[in-house]
């Protein structure tokens, strides 16, 4: 098992990492072309400001390499919501493999939604062995709107799609990494996949 | 829904937890990851560490100890103390913190909380205000509470969230170490006032406590040390009361 956590300058790379290494498995940070093609399974990680990352993205010349990819991917929170095609935050265009738009939450609720929260309508080999309503860590101002993409919906404010899927990408708003034991569960089946 | 969360703070001295910790099954409780894991097993939904060596040598050991915690604790974690740059935090998160708290260094110079969120991002600038009242008004203090500023609370509380704090920690230094309850009124008028997630610390001594904070204070979390480090509120019993009283909370 080859797998690649996408290194290009943003994101909480070291607990996803520690996360892969609690379950047995190396994982190299790359932001090289041909290694990332090369991967069995690769993880696109982000927090931070969407333009921003968006900007480092193509420095390090990525954006097309991720939408050409084949294999599994797992896009984690900023990570998910950069695979979407337009970011309200920075008005930043994304990679637009999930034709959904990502918002962000009124002030009729505290932004950013920081802490746990469920998980429901649960429809992916992602979450096997997940229960519907179990709780996940989030830390988030912008949300994915419901889409026919959506496998997982959270609750806050309105329901939106805490987790989606396409063919071989997968993006979850929520941290697995910092999600105790049922988030290490889903990084185990995303390395099942 | 949003779960209301539980915090329990670890004081941390050249890289050993300092105040008395009586945990059960614990063979070293002045080892600041064993002691983590074991608060991640019982439920803690958060933790925080904060660094109160005043050596340069403890700071480096507080880099390692967070290397140690990310690789081992599978929950979310804030380290506090003594930070005062950029480079600081990006030490700490590159390190595996999940988010920093920032006190003095945030009223010497309050454009680091606007330097930290636009780097890093809101989600991780955590930023700490004690206070306590003094005639009638909510006086802000800094250096562990020490030296009182011009600043008062609601109206610095205003300001950090402008700049870009993703979050606020209230210690109320009038509560503080009673044992008598959280500051709700006050925590209620922060929360009222700004829109972001509050979170209670000081006056933690019973499970009542944490039930009126979330209800009467509409605290987001509630961080307290030594009614956990003692055994004297156990955090399951904690979380099966707080939803006994209809409070949601992560079980």
């Amino acid at each position: 098992m080859k797998l690649v956590i996408l290194n290009y300058g943003v994101g909480n790379i070291k607990s996803i990492q520690f996360a892969f290494d609690r379950l047995g498995v190396t994982a190299v940070l790359s932001s090289d072309a041909e290694e990332i093609k090369a991967a069995d399974k690769i993880i696109f990680p982000g927090v931070g400001e969407a333009s921003s990352a968006m900007k480092k993205l193509k420095e390090a010349g990525l954006e097309d390499v991720i939408t050409k990819l084949n294999q599994p991917v797992l896009g984690i929170c900023l990570g998910m919501q950069l695979m979407c095609r337009k970011l309200e935050e920075g008005n930043t265009n994304g990679l637009g493999i999930f034709d959904v738009a990502v918002k962000r939450f009124s002030t009729s609720v505290k932004v950013p939604q920081m802490g746990w929260n469920t998980i429901t309508n649960l429809k992916s080999k992602l979450f096997k062995d997940i229960s519907d309503k179990e709780y996940m860590y989030l830390v988030h101002s912008y949300y994915v709107e419901e889409n026919k993409n959506t496998i997982a919906t959270t609750d806050y404010e309105l329901p939106y799609a805490s987790a989606i899927q396409k063919d071989n990408f997968y993006g979850v708003q929520f941290h697995p990494e910092k999600s105790g034991q049922l988030g290490e569960r889903i990084l185990q089946n995303f390395l099942n996949l | 829904m949003l779960t209301k969360r539980i915090i329990p703070c670890l004081d941390i001295k050249n890289g050993r937890t300092v105040k008395g910790v009586n945990f059960v099954n614990l063979i070293d409780a002045g080892d600041p990851v064993a002691l983590a894991k074991q608060y991640a097993e019982v439920g803690a939904d958060e933790l925080v560490f904060l660094d109160i060596s005043a050596t340069l040598e403890g700071r480096k050991t507080m880099l390692e100890m967070v290397l140690k915690v990310a690789a081992q604790v599978n929950i979310p974690f804030t380290v506090g103390g003594g930070i005062s740059t950029v480079e600081d935090v990006d030490a700490l998160l590159h390190c595996g913190a999940d988010k920093v708290s920032i006190n003095s260094s945030a009223i010497k110079r309050p454009i680091l909380i606007n330097e930290l969120s636009q780097k890093f991002g809101s989600q991780c600038v955590v930023v700490a205000i004690d206070a306590k009242q003094i005639d009638g008004k909510w006086v802000v203090h800094l250096a562990g509470g020490t030296i009182p500023t011009e600043l008062e609370l609601f109206d610095w509380a205003k300001e950090v969230e402008q700049r870009g704090a993703g979050e606020i920690l209230f210690t109320s230094m009038d509560n503080d170490g009673t044992k008598e309850g959280f500051a709700n009124e006050a925590l209620a008028k922060l929360s009222a006032l700004v829109n972001i997630p509050i979170i209670a610390s000081g006056g933690a001594g019973s499970v009542q406590h944490f039930i009126d904070t979330f209800i009467k204070g509409k605290s987001d979390a509630a961080l307290a040390a030594s009614v956990f480090h003692f055994g004297e509120i156990p955090i399951p019993t904690l979380k099966q009361e707080l939803k006994n009283n209809t409070i949601e909370v992560r079980l």
